[in-house]
């Protein structure tokens, strides 16, 4: 099997692009239907007003002004600011925990696991856990984390602590630790895939230079799997700057997120408001991404 | 076999620390998985942690029965039909893409960027958006019924958003995006010359496409087609402003886990979970069948 070098369009005839339309129409059209041109409305709404009952088609930067309400005060960050750091927070935990395990277990699978059986076997072991229900795998630490879950009462019977541990569920912790639990298959995957496009021989290259381990690793490894890392950055920052569900769930309800207060705003038919929290929103998600972009190119590497 | 005669080096120290890391990660993924499982099958007086009370199918009948004023059977089918149809979408659309984008496509950088900015922008953003555009929708359709005077129609009119309007469009942003990368991948390895050689054989593109292409391509598309079906069962922030009176049984889920206190949420996710691996068994021995389908024909 040969792998095709020359672009698969070379020397068709220009019938064939009309044919290729009608056969990406399909495909086409739901993303102008369901992500652009909501995507545009998001945008316009932003600047509608709104009454208890209904959208007031205008233009005005009521929604925005009311978002930032009191926030030049920077002795007393306002609810927005507030809520925004913490999602940040958490995203940037997220991240470099997600980044680090998710290196490692990479780094495992593409170089110290020899025969490629095995390697696939232990990868797909990796990868199942992702094919099953977000919320059943976060519901899944109530029974260790809870009160009287496995964890307390474990280090209760070693007489080790007294009275249960509080803040390992609907806390902080059990946040990260959740979204920790969802979300490395993102790191692990295109990290890995990108260590195994590297040529070994330069491995070899690096020790018959007279590299140490972590030369080699630091020098040659990380340079070289710099398209996972990015890659796998850009989802993990991005879901969780969004999320809502698992802040809720394994907060208690309890911990603001920018993505929830946009559910909230939208429960209570908001939706001008929520619009322009949602723009926001983007802007920063955009602004993470173009900056991760600026490290690799992408389009080149794909 | 080559392994044999290999002179197996010592693995070096970070092989064992690493080898650490990767086990307790793996336990890190299973383990609270494997106890709700376990907990699910608590006996009638068992409570939502350990210890075991009683080994039973007691909160699965719990779960059959119903719990409180959730119809559970009415969202599990809903799910169903929805996910049928995301994974019916998906195949069709990203294979056809796929077909697309190996011939000259004006525009076809363009389209495969929005592609991808639908895979990494926050669900939330995009889940508000078609909530707004069907809400507008339903505005545009109230007025024009107005206008006409259709007072009996107008009654009648509830909303657009729907199951298999706005919700369907929400989930194929999200499956769609890994179905044309799947198809990207497919078509990369694929060697022109079978289709050269059915064309010089007077086969027609239609004639090509169904006796050399799709059945060369076959074990992917039915990868893609459990892509669309587990992606759209498991979704719930797409979903979630999308759409309007019903919901999925994942955001059906999403609200018990405040309210239900017994195991029978485990017995819940237990099936759930039982669903999704169904699925992939099923997917795989059908990728298994058709290669040695393959296999055999040649």
């Amino acid at each position: 099997m040969g792998h095709p070098t020359s672009p698969p369009t070379a020397g068709l005839p220009a019938k064939q692009g009309v044919a290729a339309w009608w056969q990406a129409a399909p495909l086409t059209l739901v993303f102008a239907l369901f992500f652009l041109v909501p995507l545009a409305l998001v945008l316009m709404v932003s600047f509608w007003d709104f009454s208890e009952y209904e959208l007031l088609p205008g233009f005005t930067f009521k929604n925005y002004v009311a978002i930032f309400e009191g926030c030049a005060d920077l002795a007393q960050p306002c609810v927005t600011l507030s809520t925004y750091l913490s999602t940040l927070k958490f995203s940037l935990l997220v991240w470099g925990i997600t980044l680090v395990l998710g290196f490692a277990v990479a780094y495992f699978l593409a170089f110290h696991v020899r025969s490629p059986g095995m390697q696939t076997l232990l990868f797909v072991l990796c990868t199942v856990p992702f094919w099953t229900s977000n919320v059943i795998r976060m519901v899944s630490w109530v029974p260790l984390l809870g009160r009287n879950g496995l964890v307390n009462q474990t280090l209760a019977d070693l007489r080790l602590i007294d009275t249960p541990i509080e803040w390992l569920l609907f806390s902080d912790f059990s946040v990260v630790l959740a979204f920790v639990h969802l979300y490395t298959m993102f790191m692990i995957v295109p990290i890995f895939n990108s260590m195994m496009r590297i040529d070994r021989s330069l491995i070899e290259a690096a020790s018959d230079a007279g590299a140490s381990g972590w030369q080699t690793l630091w020098s040659v490894v990380v340079p070289l799997s710099r398209t996972g890392i990015v890659i796998g950055s850009i989802f993990v920052l991005t879901i969780v700057m969004g999320d809502f569900v698992t802040i809720g769930v394994m907060g208690g309800q309890q911990i603001a997120s920018v993505g929830k207060i946009i559910q909230v705003q939208t429960s209570y038919l908001q939706f001008p408001l929520a619009a322009a929290n949602a723009v926001i929103l983007l802007a920063i998600v955009l602004m993470v991404i173009w900056g991760l972009t600026r490290l690799v190119d992408l389009r080149k590497e794909l | 076999m080559p392994r044999t005669f290999r002179v197996r080096e010592p693995r070096p120290a970070s092989f064992w620390a690493l080898a650490c890391v990767f086990a307790l990660f793996v336990l890190f993924m299973y383990g609270p998985m494997l106890v709700i499982f376990i907990l699910s099958f608590q006996g009638p007086e068992g409570g939502l942690t350990f210890p075991l009370r009683g080994l039973s199918l007691h909160w699965f009948r719990q779960l059959a029965a119903g719990l409180g004023v959730v119809d559970i059977g009415a969202a599990l089918r809903r799910s169903l039909a929805l996910g049928l149809a995301v994974m019916a979408c998906t195949v069709a659309f990203s294979v056809l893409a796929g077909l697309a984008f190996r011939k000259r496509l004006a525009g076809g950088n363009l389209l495969f960027f929005i592609v991808v900015a639908s895979l990494i922008m926050p669900s939330i953003i995009v889940s508000l958006g078609i909530g707004l555009e069907f809400r507008l929708i339903d505005s545009g359709v109230k007025a024009v019924l107005e206008r006409l005077g259709w007072q009996a129609a107008l009654e009648g009119y509830g909303t657009s958003l729907g199951l298999f309007t706005s919700a369907l469009g929400a989930h194929l942003t999200w499956t769609l995006p890994f179905g044309l990368l799947i198809m990207f991948a497919v078509f990369n390895r694929f060697n022109p010359a079978y289709e050269e050689a059915a064309r010089d054989l007077g086969a027609t593109p239609w004639q090509t496409f169904r006796h050399v292409v799709l059945p060369l391509i076959a074990p992917s598309v039915v990868g893609i087609g459990m892509f669309g079906f587990t992606l759209s069962w498991d979704e719930i922030a797409r979903t979630s402003q999308a759409i309007g009176d019903v919901n999925t049984l994942p955001l059906e889920l999403q609200g018990l886990t405040s309210t239900v206190t017994t195991p029978a949420i485990y017995a819940l996710g237990t099936v759930t979970t039982v669903v999704s691996f169904a699925v992939m068994g099923c997917t795989i021995a059908l990728v298994w069948l058709l290669g040695r389908r393959k296999a055999g024909a040649r």
